[in-house]
């Protein structure tokens, strides 16, 4: 067991080094003028000696990457315009459009994003299973027909224009303005200032889950094992609640845990039309200026996220399902 | 002559005889089970009767499709509502399952009748623990502590010959073997001593050796237990090994009902020679299969008359059309009144010593 996760973590970090190194090379030693695009448009030739030699570009690729890596595990620092800037470890590099180090800035676009998602996977989930299971229990009544149908709908909406309904006509007359307040500053402001974002990524998704769940469930409803569980003369309700969710959500467990990776990594329109700063937004304003350490630093966090939630629910599963436990 | 030969055989195979005017502990009459289909009414089960006394053990064979589980899920109330039509009346103990509440029925199920499946595999939840399982079904109807549930488990496991129970009550059901699979769902249908217990085809999933200790197991337990059995099988082997009566069911109906040594002896149903035929011949030369020809008629759409008329080879004999016409009752054919088969033939015993007999395998 220790050696399968020992296994499984080994492979997720050669994931990310992989990665890391495939965006360094794409983003700074690719025949693009890195110097040129970083220095923009308003750059002086000394701002551009600056930029080179603080990223060492005149060095050969690997001594590059190496300093590259040598900032993550123990920070470095750059030099620009005569002062030295500190970049504490992990040093993911430093924009200098912004003048501030890239961790310091996905460090604080990193818990609104995580807020918005997390706070829509709970909305998604909860409505998602609800209604899909009830959907499967009265399978083929109005209910299920009603649900099934409304999932279909919303689903039909494309994202953006269903986010941009809701900050239309929803923001600041039924939900409260979207903007970011820290959780440990203000938990209702944090609440409240979200709620706008958690309502449109939780209901949107919920579509989905809602199609998702019935269908695990009327599978798992229709097994044998549940007939089984109804021989034995307990409760209608145990029979769904504890025999029937409990075989059918295993996957859909597996689906969230996937939907999470990928939306934190996703947020661009939810972040951009509320407005909240997170990493969606980042990302997106460094695509505008060409801030390539930006875009370098959030592709590596992004990466790291999709990897590590993997594992996780890799390793939830062999707690969720006895039969891939492994000894 | 003929009573104290039968004696004889029953006492050898450790059988109790029939006591005449015995009560019947599961009573079915006039079962009536319809699923409405966008295709029509499959009528799945049809005027099925028949009553079983604790202490024996009903053999229900047929082919597929025939009603024998379908008529047992009836049985344990197992059927969905909604998409169900039942009528006519299954008494179990005396009190009447049909129409009986979904909480009532739970006062049934699992505690006076209880039901083991044919495949373990499926029919034990992955994702519970075996014992988990078996103290469900216990502490559902006995208010007993979890522990004491546990030592529960742990005893039926071991009654079962399931060795070490102390270990296997916390693994899963995928860490059992085949037959130790169905061991575990014996027991975990015995754990509350049902006084009837549906068998339905518990065997058909396993190895020839692991199927036979598996009857072993079952009949040493209605020796123990002393309750009802319905054994639902398509294997006349199996039959001849742990029945005392047989009902033969075609096209959702019993067509022939009697004790076993009688049915197995001298058949009187043509869909009976039907099935003895159909058995390969172990001993002599190989020699091709003899199945029943044609195939078991649509449940949507059954024959007039007789629903075996298309496929028997005897409907000539019966003057009038009559197998096309008249649905012949289920009654006794011979002078022996213990038995009944639904069939207009005058001699079916003749027919069958003359014509049948000497064809068999």
């Amino acid at each position: 067991m220790l050696l399968y996760f020992l296994r499984r973590a080994a492979s997720a970090i050669s994931v990310i080094f992989a990665t890391l190194v495939a965006s360094y090379a794409l983003f700074l030693l690719a025949p693009t003028d890195p110097v040129g695009t970083i220095c923009g448009p308003k750059c002086t030739p000394d701002r551009a000696a600056d930029i080179s030699a603080a990223l060492h570009l005149e060095d050969p690729a690997l001594q590059q990457i190496g300093v590259y890596l040598k900032g993550i595990v123990a920070g470095r620092e750059y030099e620009i315009g005569g002062t030295v800037r500190e970049c504490d470890a992990p040093c993911l590099g430093y924009s200098f459009a912004l003048g501030r180090p890239v961790t310091e800035l996905i460090a604080d676009a990193l818990p609104v994003t995580l807020s918005i998602v997390l706070g829509g996977a709970v909305v998604y989930f909860s409505v998602g299973v609800l209604v899909g299971t009830l959907a499967a229990r009265h399978r083929g009544t109005t209910l299920d027909r009603v649900a099934v149908g409304s999932s279909l709908t919303i689903n039909s909406v494309p994202y953006f224009i269903v986010v941009l309904l809701v900050a239309l006509y929803a923001t600041n007359v039924v939900l409260p303005a979207a903007q970011y307040t820290s959780l440990l500053e203000n938990p209702l402001a944090w609440a409240s200032g979200l709620l706008a974002a958690w309502i449109t990524l939780g209901l949107t998704n919920a579509a989905s889950y809602t199609r998702y769940s019935r269908a695990s469930m009327i599978e798992s409803l229709g097994q044998d094992y549940v007939r089984t569980a109804r021989s034995k003369g307990i409760s209608e309700r145990r029979v769904v609640y504890r025999h029937g969710v409990r075989a059918g959500l295993t996957p859909v467990v597996t689906i969230v845990g996937l939907d999470i990776a990928y939306q934190l990594t996703n947020t661009l329109f939810t972040e951009s039309i509320f407005g909240l700063p997170g990493l969606g937004r980042l990302t997106l304003n460094a695509f505008n200026t060409y801030d390539l350490p930006v875009l370098l630093g959030s592709v590596l966090v992004g990466s790291t996220v999709l990897v590590t939630m993997n594992l996780i629910i890799d390793i939830l599963y062999t707690f969720l399902d006895p039969r891939v436990r492994l000894a | 002559m003929d009573q104290t030969t039968q004696e004889a055989q029953t006492d050898f195979r450790g059988r109790r005889p029939r006591v005449p005017g015995e009560e019947a502990y599961l009573e079915v009459t006039d079962l009536q089970v319809r699923f409405p289909t966008a295709d029509g009414v499959v009528q799945a089960v049809d005027g099925l009767t028949y009553s079983l006394p604790l202490g024996r053990t009903l053999a229900i064979v047929g082919e597929s499709g025939s009603g024998k589980s379908v008529s047992s899920m009836a049985v344990m109330g197992l059927h969905d509502r909604k998409s169900t039509f039942m009528s006519g009346s299954i008494k179990i103990g005396g009190r009447e399952i049909i129409g009986m509440s979904e909480q009532e029925l739970n006062t049934v199920r699992g505690v006076e009748a209880a039901m083991i499946f044919q495949d373990p595999q499926s029919s034990m939840h992955p994702y519970f623990t075996v014992g988990d399982q078996i103290m469900e079904s216990y502490r559902q109807h006995n208010k007993v502590s979890k522990k004491a549930a546990k030592t529960r488990a742990v005893e039926m496991l071991d009654r079962v010959g399931i060795p070490n129970p102390q270990r296997r009550v916390d693994q899963y059901p995928h860490e059992f073997s085949g037959g130790m699979r169905q061991r575990a769902m014996i027991a975990m249908a015995l754990v509350n001593d049902p006084k009837l217990l549906i068998a339905d085809e518990p065997t058909t999933a396993l190895d020839v050796t692991v199927q036979a200790q598996i009857l072993d197991l079952i009949a040493d337990l209605q020796r123990d237990f002393g309750s009802a059995v319905v054994f639902i099988t398509h294997d006349l082997g199996v039959v001849a090994e742990i029945a005392d009566d047989i009902l033969v069911m075609y096209a959702g109906n019993a067509v022939e009902h009697g004790p076993v040594e009688k049915i197995l002896g001298t058949p009187l149903h043509p869909y009976a020679w039907g099935l003895l035929e159909s058995i390969p011949a172990v001993s002599g030369t190989p020699g091709p299969l003899h199945p029943i020809p044609g195939a078991p008629p649509s449940l949507l759409a059954m024959p007039s008359g007789c629903a075996f008329h298309p496929r028997c080879e005897f409907r000539e004999r019966v003057p009038g059309d009559m197998c096309r016409t008249l649905r012949p009752e289920l009654i006794a054919r011979t002078a022996d009144t213990g038995r009944a088969s639904r069939c207009h033939l005058k001699d079916p015993d003749r027919v069958f010593e003359t014509e049948v007999l000497p064809r068999l395998p």
